[in-house]
């Protein structure tokens, strides 16, 4: 019964959705206030029904409800009670479905949060935004019905794939996807302004923190990705340039663009039709991710199971979406230029530079990822590009970017004269340059062109952001401090400079070693003993698994003892690593379990990781500046004079 | 700055950056892209010398073999065509069993036998890469044929 | 031109890319053998592995052959049609039990019922591959001479059977 109810209130939710779709833009068209209005309570009902329906589901995989086919394949009546609910999203139909919860809830905070929106504004923002929801309320109910049943009933489920029975992955889709989503609204808003053919300063206030709050999420999402994939598949690594990775990855980089030159149109009125097109090209780009994960059209790890049908339905949205989306820009962004002007030295050049950087970053990761696609095509061969060629290619935009974000952050808009910001800026520099070379040296007693160049930028980067916040703290009394927006840039960028010196780092002086161990052994690693004390069986509430007790010592002293596994999951029958880390804020211990070699002896591989915790600790303060950011006043402030 | 210099500037910049950016990713390009070659290309002898490439099929039942405590390893791959021996030193992927499909990256060595430097199996498995299995499909086409006329050994591309 | 166009250039360009990788589905297996000879196979039987089951079993009659697996949801999906299907006794059903654990098929037959002539124990997959057998469940046509008519993948049941299969059956028994 209780399924039933969730796939009949995803019907109705279809429906509210067409009348949010259509009656808001058609009542903004035709001027009819009654029309409009009704934009926010069609948003309310379609939230209420789509929770309804996704609660139904998150019931049925806590109840065990096998009868649903959907339940029988992803879970299990031993799995424990967490992964139960998280198994809801864990495959194509329910992380549709909880796709499809999070745009209406990002609609229903659009909808309370902007009284303040003119009618017409709002009315089109809401119903770009119901329309999109009817593309994929579509979508899920005509191929991807999560509540299909089973007749008869299967006794057991098929279990959830022991790689995603991991607290990390229970988390990381749902971030993802409000960043994901959360790009629809600024979406939303660009199609709105074109629509109306009116995008001024207050537009961009208007859009920017929405487009900052999902960044937020995007980068907290990609980095529990990143961390997940480092303990539970990755054997250590953290980033790998997967097909899927990338479509997560491609969209924060046009997001990151886009927030930086909404900041330019929201304070100079310029940069109009690129952030336009910034917008649009965001929200494809998450449409391209959905499409590539969930077709099936690039090999991958994370791909979901494929169906061409699906792949079908999403290319013909995206294409729907894009070309629409470009056709309108074609034809209205022409008359929103601006004619402001701004000096070659200025704040806005850094910016524009900037954007330039992050398209092109976002360009190259793109051309990676389909070139599989297209050389196939072409004359038929299979390739894979692999990480190599996208390390190389990425870091060719992003040292620039990085050396000119020192500069840009300190730089004024319109015309910034050279003499006080290279007063203020030289001993930064000088700083930098030092510290980049000494500290590899003090610490790790050797230090390399890379080396240098990637502990310079971070020092650069680090120094810079902490200026201002630093000026404002010793400020005199009366002197006007900081404000949220400006905290939040140099919080966002102090994250940046954190995350460079994690990957600088761990890629120059992370150790791995592959090695045979028997009981008794001791290997030494990065000037520390890892001593493997004991093989044991251990039982867990779905698994058996064999695990190695190491000791770690340094110079005799006792650091840590790490116990990594070797699962044996009893339904789906198959094999897991479960790494055993020994985390500190300056280095990982890693060590993980091969496999039986016979003679008592096993397959080790033992990591050296320093710094690794850098590169998710950077992306969280990267997010956390840009919700200091968005609490500035001015986006709090109902009546804001243009 | 005039809006037409502003322009002129953007395009300019971006110009400049989407050059660099195509140049190097074509130079790159190339010596990144990591072919597929089915083995029985492989045996046939017609694969990249120079270069390091993929291959991928089944391991053949009761092929593995190890010196007892030891990393190093070697095992045969099939396309149901032809054979070829391979050689690993390292920690094996979880799903790497006999009769499984198998992925590795490596060269040709000059006794005819392939030189893992990685091994990859599929997360999932009850299903194959697709190379493999499009490889393996070809094959059986092959077999299949080859009941008729009886031709098609390994050798014979 | 107007450079405004240009982005809508490049979406335009993009998309037939995509729709074309799209038809070139890297997971979609070609099916070599419809109306070639079913490979070639012997395998031990699930209940008795002294006994052997094989091609030689196929030939003299139309049947059908059903690679299934007790880990898999979609097998248990199509079983109660299987089970209808056997009782109606119109063609035999020879089953292949593809990677699976013997005592946990035999279980799954006690309880569901057995709907099979016989069922050969493919463990390690290998009979599996020579049909390209790519995920379970897939149902095989074979008519009396061996040749392959037809390869279903996914779970059956009676109106998949009475479009698909019935015609083919009808016009092979008529030949």
């Amino acid at each position: 019964m209780i399924p039933e109810i969730g796939h009949f209130a995803l019907i109705l939710a279809l429906c509210l959705a067409l009348c949010q779709g259509i009656l808001p833009l058609v009542g903004a068209h035709r001027d009819d206030a009654a029309m409009m209005s009704i934009a926010r309570s069609a948003a309310a009902g379609q939230f209420l029904f789509v929770s309804i329906s996704f609660g139904c589901l998150i019931w049925a995989f806590i109840h065990d409800d096998f009868s649903v086919l959907y339940v029988a394949n992803h879970s299990q009546l031993s799995l424990p009670g967490i992964y139960k609910v998280s198994a809801t999203w864990s495959a194509h139909e329910g992380s549709l479905l909880m796709w499809i919860f999070i745009l209406a809830a990002w609609t229903m905070a659009v909808a309370r949060f902007s009284s303040d929106l003119p009618m017409k504004l709002l009315a089109r923002v809401i119903g770009v935004l119901g329309l999109l929801s009817v593309g994929f309320l579509l979508f899920a109910l005509l191929t991807s019905n999560p509540f299909e049943r089973l007749v008869p009933a299967a006794i057991d489920g098929a279990d959830l794939n022991p790689l995603l029975q991991d607290p990390g992955l229970a988390i990381h889709p749902p971030l993802l996807y409000v960043g994901y989503v959360g790009f629809s609204v600024a979406f939303a808003f660009a199609i709105a302004a074109m629509i109306s053919g009116e995008l001024d300063r207050q537009w961009a206030r208007w859009t920017r923190p929405w487009t900052i709050v999902a960044w937020l999420f995007l980068t907290m999402g990609i980095a529990l990705g990143s961390w997940w994939a480092y303990y539970e598949l990755g054997w250590g690594g953290w980033w790998f340039w997967d097909a899927v990775e990338n479509a997560s990855f491609m969209p924060w980089l046009v997001g990151t663009a886009l927030i930086h030159s909404l900041a330019v149109t929201e304070r100079r009125g310029l940069f109009k039709s690129w952030t336009l097109l910034l917008a649009i090209s965001v929200f494809s780009l998450s449409l391209l991710g959905t499409f590539l994960v969930r077709s099936g059209i690039i090999v991958s790890v994370h791909a979901f199971a494929t169906d061409p049908t699906r792949g079908f339905f999403i290319l013909a949205f995206l294409s729907i979406v894009i070309i629409g989306a470009l056709v309108l820009y074609a034809w209205r962004a022409p008359a929103l230029d601006s004619d402001v002007g701004f000096g070659l030295f200025s704040r806005e050049t850094f910016l524009l530079l900037n954007n330039v950087l992050l398209v092109v970053a976002a360009t190259l990761v793109l051309l990676g990822t389909l070139a599989p696609l297209i050389v196939e095509m072409l004359n038929g061969d299979k390739i894979s590009i692999g990480p190599p060629w996208f390390e190389v290619a990425f870091l060719v935009p992003m040292i620039p970017l990085i050396f000119l974000m020192g500069l840009g952050m300190h730089t004024a808009w319109r015309q910034q004269s050279t003499t006080p910001i290279i007063k203020l800026l030289r001993i930064p520099a000088i700083g930098a340059v030092v510290v980049g070379i000494v500290l590899p040296l003090l610490f790790y007693g050797r230090v390399g062109l890379m080396l240098a160049v990637g502990c310079i930028a971070a020092v650069w980067i680090v120094a810079t952001s902490l200026l201002q916040p630093w000026r404002s703290w010793r400020r005199k009394e009366g002197e006007a401090g900081i404000t949220r927006s400006a905290l939040g840039m140099s919080i966002a960028h102090l994250g940046m400079g954190l995350f460079v010196i994690g990957v600088t780092v761990v890629s120059a002086f992370g150790v791995e070693s592959d090695r045979a161990m028997r009981e008794g052994e001791i290997i030494e690693l990065a000037g520390m003993q890892f001593e493997m004390r004991e093989f044991r069986e251990v039982k867990g509430p779905n698994y058996d698994a064999i695990e190695g007790v190491v000791e770690i010592r340094k110079d005799g002293k006792y650091l840590a003892t790490v116990r990594p596994q070797k699962r044996q999951y009893l339904v789906q029958t198959s094999l897991m690593t479960e790494a055993g880390i020994h985390p500190s804020w300056n280095k990982d211990l890693f060590v993980a379990l091969g496999e039986d070699l016979g003679g008592g002896a096993w397959s080790v591989r033992i990591q050296y990781k320093p710094m690794i915790r850098f590169i998710w600790i950077g992306a969280f303060v990267m997010a956390l500046g840009g919700l200091v950011a968005v609490t500035d006043r001015r986006y709090r402030r109902k009546d804001v004079t243009p | 700055m005039k809006p037409r210099q502003q322009r002129m500037l953007a395009v300019g910049l971006a110009a400049l950056g989407i050059a660099i950016a195509a140049s190097l990713t074509l130079r790159a390009f190339k010596d990144n892209m990591m072919f597929f070659i089915d083995i029985s290309v492989v045996v046939a002898g017609d694969h990249p010398t120079e270069r390091t490439f993929r291959i991928g099929g089944l391991v053949v039942d009761g092929s593995v073999e190890r010196r007892e405590g030891s990393l190093e390893m070697s095992f045969r791959v099939t396309d149901l065509k032809c054979e070829l021996g391979v050689r690993y030193t390292g920690v094996l992927p979880d799903l790497f069993r006999e009769g499984q499909g198998v992925v590795a990256h490596g060269s040709m060595a000059d006794d005819g036998v392939f030189v893992a430097d990685k091994i990859l199996a599929k997360h999932d498995e009850n299903y194959m890469a697709p190379e493999v299995a499009a490889s393996l499909a070809k094959h059986v086409e092959d077999q299949t044929a080859s009941l008729q006329d009886g031709a098609a050994e390994c050798g014979s591309i | 031109m107007n450079r405004f166009i240009l982005p809508l250039v490049a979406a335009v360009v993009l998309i037939p890319i995509l729709v074309l990788g799209l038809r070139s589905d890297p997971t979609a297996l070609p099916s070599p053998y419809i109306g070639k000879p079913a490979p070639e196979f012997e395998l031990p039987t699930l209940k008795d592995p002294a006994k052997t089951i094989g091609t030689a079993n196929l030939r003299g009659q139309m049947s059908i052959v059903n690679i299934w697996a007790t880990w898999c949801v979609g097998c248990r999906a199509e079983h109660q049609f299987l089970v209808e299907l056997s009782e109606e006794g119109s063609i035999p059903i020879y089953g292949i039990n593809w990677r699976d654990n013997r005592q946990n098929a035999l279980n799954w037959l006690a309880q569901l019922g057995d709907p099979y002539v016989a069922s050969g124990f493919d463990a390690d997959a290998r009979v599996g591959i020579d049909w390209g057998a790519y995920g379970a469940p897939e149902t095989f046509l074979v008519n009396a001479d061996g040749i392959v008519l037809y390869r279903f993948t996914g779970p059956l049941s009676w109106p998949i059977w009475e479009q698909e299969f019935v015609p083919l059956i009808a016009a092979g028994a008529g030949r």
